[in-house]
């Protein structure tokens, strides 16, 4: 039986972590999530976790103790943000690389300088090609769905890699929220038991973690760690199959949103989501077929069934919350663009970034957005391809 | 009580770091490793710093080691066992082992005093159950002879070269020693291959201590101490005995000199034979010699009258 809470969304990740029960947590704080590993702490301090907590003095010592107590052979568990997730960078690599399944929300908040510590997901975006899984999350509710699931998609057989789970910083892990929350056997039952393929702690077959591998097998090393990566959009759609015959929730790797017989359409990670939906319900009312696409598995990013999915449309919007400086456009906008390549009748793409640093997204943006996009394909004709919205001039 | 070592004890017991390992001929790191696990009478996993003992032991797909053993990252072997250490208590306390397990960690002087610091100080002040073991040999030496915060005053690296004008390393050591026992772990102690009874009784009491330890073991290279390969023991042993590396522990606040010589060796025994101290044998750098000595003379004194203040009565 579902249980229905109002809680925020660290308050919800916090729990789905509680009920996962791993062995072993490494907390460090970091605003925007704090909140999360304190109140996860607290569940150690009255016991109803089983799970050991290493009190760090830095992330970068977080995640290199998750990777020794993962490989050890037991559940490991964290959570960051922001500067946390930037001065981990070094040791994301070693986690997927040495393929420790290790969870790890990441409470999106954009990257200093200036120093800010509102929602953007400059961090997150720093780190999708470091080998990790990356589950974005809309609200309170995905992102306690996709803690739970993230475990079982890690841990598969197939798979053995570590996770991140998304939420927008404050917005999501701030707000409280109507939620559903499962019953504690039946997480229990979902995630099953874990078993480490070659603990640390088995005396009696020692094994060496992190060897040094030279030119002549370094390459097949990564060659088999990116052959990896290809078996795991159909875990993740097996793992949300059962999630939905437990929850009721059904999840994909990414959501559509009235896209079928969109002509135009957004597309657009995490809460943006959310109030882009109703702008695209006031178009729909006055009968221009608008769409949007949400991504969920951003990493690895399901580039063919998103381009099937979008490939219909006239023109589209994709919506960054990061910039990728260099001069060059979105991070998500790359995706899509790389998507729709392939397409000899492709659909016209705009970029538009947005919201860095906390600032509001507004439905008021998705219009505008959205009236360009009714622009677009009357006159065939895009005047920017990539712009700053919602900002001063 | 720990129990008594002997020679006997020590020639039926399994080396755990196995014959074919890449390091060095005359590279004191294996030799001190070895006496290391051959102390422990528990079983041990391992974690181990990125550098010339890693490398050079675990090259896929062979490892030297026989015992589990982990390598993560240069500056992180302290957090990293710290991870292996928690997840152990997890199951243990779970009951899904029942095994008395200890944990190791090495890392040379660059990996600890320097970039591994932070992950080494967080590790100790949590209270894992742990041994971080440092091979110091001054440098560092798997990157080609670099300074690093353990390299002695004076001493000739390829960053900080005996120039015309500079000559050498222009700053004293850390003593990183003290900064652990500053810690207030209940054990901290320095040791030398020379003195090799001596050092494997510290970490036998040391894998006999419930918490974190801390032993920092001088490691000669002789590729960086510009020295004769088979003088290794020989310049270890000169170290503890001119002071320049006395041989003391620190059991729970208490000082205790494990190795008094007698009769100090003046430190010049020590740099003669080192190429990288060549230049300080120049006549324009008698004064540096003298203060290298005086500083010896000093820290020596120190240490011995910390002994006599904190001995119990």
């Amino acid at each position: 039986m579902a249980k229905i809470v109002a809680v925020t969304g660290n308050e919800a990740s916090a729990n789905a972590l509680r009920q996962v029960n791993p062995d072993v947590c490494a907390a460090y704080p970091i605003t925007p999530q704090t909140e999360m590993m304190q109140r996860f702490a607290s569940f150690v301090s009255d016991g109803m976790v089983k799970t050991e907590l290493i009190l760090v003095e830095s992330e970068h010592s977080s995640l290199s103790a998750c990777v020794g107590a993962s490989a050890a052979g037991g559940r490991v568990i964290t959570a960051t943000s922001s500067q946390g997730l930037a001065l981990m960078w070094e040791i994301l690599f070693i986690a997927s690389g040495t393929r420790l399944p290790i969870v790890m929300p990441v409470v999106n908040r954009a990257l200093s300088a200036p120093l800010n510590i509102h929602g953007d997901h400059s961090d997150a975006m720093g780190a999708r090609d470091t080998g990790w899984i990356q589950l974005w999350s809309e609200n309170g509710q995905e992102a306690y769905d996709n803690t739970i699931q993230a475990f079982r998609i890690a841990e598969h057989m197939d798979i053995r890699l570590p996770a991140m789970v998304c939420m927008d910083g404050f917005i999501i892990s701030h707000s409280i929220e109507r939620l559903e929350y499962l019953e504690d056997e039946e997480v229990r039952d979902f995630v099953g038991e874990f078993k480490q393929m070659y603990p640390l702690l088995d005396l009696e077959h020692p094994v060496s973690y992190g060897p040094l591998i030279l030119p002549d097998y370094y390459m097949e090393y990564r060659k088999a760690q990116a052959d990896v990566e290809s078996k795991v959009a159909k875990v993740v759609l097996d793992v949300a199959k059962d999630f939905e015959k437990m929850s009721g929730r059904k999840y994909g790797l990414f959501e559509t949103y009235r896209l079928d017989d969109a002509e135009i359409g957004l597309v657009i990670l995490n809460s943006a989501a959310g109030t882009s939906k109703d702008t695209v319900d006031e178009f729909r009312d006055r009968g221009i077929r608008a769409g949007l696409l949400k991504p969920r598995l951003y990493r690895p990013f399901p580039y063919g069934e998103v381009g099937e999915a979008l490939k219909h449309l006239k023109a589209i919007c994709v919506l960054d919350r990061a910039d990728a400086f260099g001069g060059s456009y979105g991070p998500l906008f790359l995706d899509i663009a790389t998507s729709l390549y392939p397409y000899q009748h492709k659909p016209m793409l705009v970029n538009k970034i947005y919201g860095l640093g906390g600032r509001d997204y507004l439905p008021a943006h998705a219009e505008l957005v959205l009236n360009e996009l009714v622009d677009i394909t009357k006159t065939g004709a895009v005047k920017n391809l990539k712009e700053y919205i919602g900002v001063r001039e | 009580m720990p129990k008594t070592l002997t020679l006997k004890e020590l020639s039926r017991k399994e080396v755990l770091l196995t014959a074919g390992h890449r390091m060095c001929a005359g590279c004191g790191a294996p030799t001190v490793v070895k006496m290391v696990l051959l102390a422990c009478d528990y079983p041990v996993v391992a974690a181990n710093a990125t550098g010339c003992l890693e490398v050079s032991t675990c090259i896929s797909d062979y490892t030297a080691w026989k015992i589990p053993w982990i390598h993560n990252a240069f500056e992180n072997a302290a957090a990293t066992i710290s991870g292996v250490e928690t997840m152990y208590r997890s199951l243990k306390k779970q009951g899904k082992i029942d095994k008395d397990i200890k944990f190791i960690a090495f890392g040379g002087d660059g990996g600890t005093y320097d970039i591994g610091l932070q992950s080494l100080s967080g590790a100790m002040e949590r209270g894992h159950d742990m041994l971080y073991v440092c091979y110091d040999n001054g440098a560092y030496m798997n990157t080609g002879i670099q300074r690093s915060s353990a390299t002695p005053f004076c001493a000739d690296t390829t960053t900080r070269p005996a120039g015309s004008k500079i000559p050498g390393k222009t700053e004293q050591r850390k003593n990183l020693t003290k900064i652990i026992a500053a810690h207030n772990v209940p054990y901290v102690a320095q040791a030398s291959p020379s003195h090799w009874m001596d050092l494997m009784k510290k970490v036998r009491k040391a894998m006999d201590t419930q918490g974190p330890k801390f032993l920092d073991i001088i490691s000669p290279c002789n590729r960086g101490w510009r020295s004769r390969t088979d003088d290794s023991i020989m310049l270890s042993r000169l170290a503890v005995e001119t002071c320049f590396w006395p041989l003391y522990e620190i059991e729970n606040g208490i000082t205790k000199i494990t190795f008094k010589p007698k009769e100090k060796k003046p430190i010049v025994d020590f740099l003669k034979p080192q190429g990288r101290f060549k230049h300080l044998f120049k006549p324009e750098n008698v004064g540096l010699l003298a203060k290298i000595q005086e500083d010896i003379d000093r820290e020596w004194g120190r240490l011995q009258k910390e002994e006599t203040c904190f001995s119990p009565q």
